[in-house]
């Protein structure tokens, strides 16, 4: 029975991987022009600033809670990178600093008050939107030069996408998955009583967390606007669901604590190439977020699939 | 008593209420070094909350707590419990399903990081397993949601022998053998005994009252809340145990033996099987019959009142259910009411089907129906349109048996409803119940409480989710419900 057992376990870690791969393959297939520096480095331009707010929902849900303002926070870390941080490098840096701090305390009051994450980060989301359109109310600005140049990078044989998620992913991976706080932060989404009996202050686990998010949300919109060179407060919309889409395409699951940040980033890359994907098989734009769904569902479909079988 | 010895902790006077329910009545309990101390009572005797208190993780309301001798009632925690080397196993798992063994020992020690940490982890909990339990096939590298309960708790339980920083002085072992074969069992408790022998102190808490009888140095006995003998093992039998958890309401009013001490006959209206069952006793409710179901806690009868409710549809199953069935939970705030709903709403939500006028729900008819549930439970409210919470906690469960007595069930199963409620409010109930009977319908009654039993026609002992005993009113006594509860199989 064991042996068995390993193998859907397995499985399960490789899935986001498989998905990957598979849907690689028929890119090249109905695309072949795709299989080139050039073409890999369109095709993945924007995994980085998704990525990373996939990982920043990741941390999120780590702790068995969701964010639904990861999108608005992007957005508004793009406005302040493209007028503040352009203009007052120091002052930019300050507000986003403070940005974080926000973060954290979203994570104090659910923890302290016992609140629901989905209302005060869908409450917040409105205010993060606001900021934004204060700051930047029609599209423009500037990014700042050190940004583009980076997300600019050119890397001889891979492409600065693929490099900077491994990454991104790797570093991710040591901090939460094998360092001892990491275990800590992530048995906090297990059993958190168990963590309270043990010594550890949820108080303080929630607010890491959170404000780990807020980095990682102040990360990727940074490096959004290094690639698109300017801001606007709805930049970022579609990312709350790409981010929760992609944390759980690489394996995470909404309670337990069970995440995997390379499978996170896996998920980031595979909701990227969807979306050339579907341009490739000339499906119009308006059918695309249904399509980005239905590879959603099959992938998790096979993951239920394979969980049963871990059950039998 | 352990004068000779020095004295590990110390607890005085602890004292512990939830609401109106007192669970520690002013305990006063000393452990002495090198000594294993066995703890046994009832269900809500208030042996789990007493070692939460010493653990460190709920705080009593009154009395002190001294460790080696010092006074630490203002700043104990369980940080301070761990770090002065007191150790708890809970009942309940707390371990970490989603990390691997060998973090989760690093959940229990902060001095576990830096570099090589895993390694350090690994090494510590691994050596500790192959100490207690020889032979074991844990790994430590093993995600602990994929273990069995057994290997978890063997985890749980080496883990907490595990030193780093802090010395181990006391480990409080409560059920520990719950979840484990007769094989790691005695492994466990060949350890403790061994351990015990130099130096360590251990209290263990078991409803086997075998192991408590062997490998203990002292007993202590407590109910409701308080202790009620504390002798050396050597002087308790398995019988004078019984006796002294049993004591206070043994000499419980004999005229209460009603003349009904046979069973109704006539066809059954429940017939059903324990899952687990191994012969052939069966579950047997007569129309008109109070059926109770006792035993300790969470063995098995809870499951067998959600498999009769399961069972109550269908037609051809090997559980027979002869008429609709209404449940009223155990645990009114998450399986009972519905909270943001009005008293009103809360009882007529389970006759909805009959209060239909022309598609809608009839105002008049369920108004009417929760005036008239309100006279006849007594409910306490000036108006039955406030919200349900507005009620005390008795009063909710007055609501929700008013929604079950108020339904056309005709069997009604009760998931130990009395749980945390008033004495006043409890025989108002039991009188309801018992006219109900006469009135034709059939009780199933889960209690903890040996007390209530006496309002019951026939019971049946649960232990391991087995029917063990099957005591007609005649015969029923407390001490043959304790006796068949904490029975073993050696």
């Amino acid at each position: 029975m064991l042996p068995v057992f390993l193998n859907a376990q397995l499985l399960r870690s490789a899935l986001p991987a498989l998905s990957l791969g598979v849907l690689l393959v028929a890119i090249f297939i109905i695309q072949p022009n795709a299989m080139s520096y050039f073409g890999l480095n369109l095709m993945l331009q924007y995994a980085v600033p998704i990525a990373l707010a996939t990982l920043a929902q990741m941390f999120v849900i780590t702790v068995n809670d969701l964010d639904l303002s990861i999108g608005a926070f992007v957005g508004l870390v793009a406005c302040i990178g493209a007028t503040y941080l352009h203009d007052t490098p120091g002052l930019g840096l300050l507000m986003l600093a403070g940005c974080i701090v926000v973060y954290a305390g979203m994570g104090a009051l659910i923890q302290l008050r016992n609140l629901p994450s989905i209302v005060v980060t869908l409450g917040m989301s409105f205010v993060w939107l606001g900021i934004a359109v204060l700051i930047l109310p029609t599209p423009g600005g500037k990014s700042p030069d050190v940004i583009k140049a980076l997300m600019a990078l050119k890397i001889p044989a891979v492409p600065f996408p693929i490099v900077a998620a491994v990454v991104i992913a790797l570093i991710v991976q040591a901090g939460l998955m094998h360092s001892s706080y990491g275990a800590v932060l992530r048995g906090a989404g297990g059993n958190p009583k168990a963590l309270a009996r043990a010594g550890w202050s949820m108080l303080q686990i929630k607010m890491a967390m959170f404000a780990l998010a807020g980095f990682f949300g102040v990360l990727s919109g940074l490096s959004l606007i290094g690639l698109t060179t300017s801001g606007d407060a709805h930049i970022a919309d579609r990312y709350t669901l790409y981010s929760i889409a992609g944390a759980i395409l690489g394996g995470a699951e909404f309670v337990g604590g069970r995440v995997s940040p390379v499978g996170a980033v896996l998920g980031a890359l595979t909701l990227t190439l969807t979306g050339s994907f579907l341009i490739f098989l000339r499906i119009s734009p308006d059918w695309q977020i249904g399509a980005q769904g239905a590879i959603l569902i099959i992938v998790l479909a096979l993951r239920a699939l394979i969980s049963r079988g871990e059950r039998r | 008593m352990t004068n000779t010895t020095e004295e590990i902790v110390n607890l005085a006077g602890v004292a512990k209420s939830y609401g109106a329910v007192r669970a520690l009545a002013g305990v006063d309990l000393v452990v002495g070094m090198g000594e294993c101390l066995g703890l046994v009572g009832h269900n809500g005797a208030g042996k789990s909350t007493l070692m939460g208190a010493l653990a460190g993780t709920l705080i009593p309301d009154r009395g002190s707590i001294a460790v080696g001798g010092v006074d630490l009632s203002e700043q104990y925690s369980v940080v301070v419990a761990h770090h002065h080397g007191i150790r708890c196993v809970f009942q309940e798992l707390s371990l970490c399903p989603n990390l691997t063994v060998a973090e989760n020992a690093r959940i229990f020690h902060r001095t576990l990081k830096g570099f090589g940490w895993k390694k350090r982890a690994a090494k510590l909990i691994q050596d500790k397993l192959d100490e207690i339990f020889p032979g074991h096939d844990i790994l430590a590298g093993d995600i602990v949601g994929d273990l069995p309960i057994g290997r978890r708790q063997m985890v749980e339980i080496a883990r907490a022998f595990t030193v780093t920083d802090a010395p181990l002085r006391l480990v409080i072992l409560d059920e520990p053998t719950s979840s484990l074969d007769a094989v790691t069992a005695e492994q466990l408790l060949g350890f403790v005994r061994r351990e015990v022998q130099s130096g360590l102190s251990v209290i263990l808490i078991s409803h086997m009252l075998g192991e408590v009888l062997g490998s203990s140095s002292r007993i202590v006995v407590m109910k409701d809340g308080g202790v009620v003998a504390a002798r050396a093992a050597g002087d308790f039998t398995r019988d004078s145990l019984v006796a002294a958890m049993g004591t206070v309401a043994a000499a419980k009013s004999e005229q209460q033996i009603s003349a009904t001490g046979f069973r109704k006959s006539g066809t059954a209206m429940i017939d059903a099987r324990p899952a687990a069952q191994m012969d052939a006793r069966k579950l047997i409710a007569h129309k008109g019959e109070i059926v109770g179901l006792a035993g300790l806690a969470g063995h098995g009868q809870t499951r067998m009142l959600l498999q009769i409710f399961a069972n109550a549809k269908k037609r051809y199953t090997e559980t027979k259910v002869a008429a609709p069935v209404a449940l009223i939970a155990g645990d009114r705030q998450s399986d009972g009411i519905f909270p943001l709903w009005s008293i009103a709403e809360n009882v007529t939500v389970g006759s909805l089907g009959r209060l239909v006028k022309n598609l809608l729900v009839d105002g008049t008819a369920s108004r009417a129906m929760a005036e008239s549930w309100q006279k006849r439970m007594r409910i306490k409210t000036p108006d039955m349109d406030h919200n349900i919470l507005s009620l005390s906690g008795g009063n909710q469960q007055k609501a929700l048996f008013a929604r079950a007595l108020g339904s056309d069930a005709e069997i009604v199963l009760m998931d130990d409803p009395m749980r945390g409620v008033d004495v006043g409010t409890k025989l108002e109930v039991y009188e309801q119940v018992k006219q109900e009977a006469q009135g034709g319908r059939t009780f199933l009654w889960y209690t903890t409480e040996i007390d209530e039993l006496s309002n019951c026609d026939h019971v049946y002992v649960f232990r391991n989710g087995q029917i063990v005993d099957d005591i007609p009113r005649a015969e029923l006594t407390e001490e043959r419900v304790l006796r068949a509860s904490f029975h073993e199989a050696a």
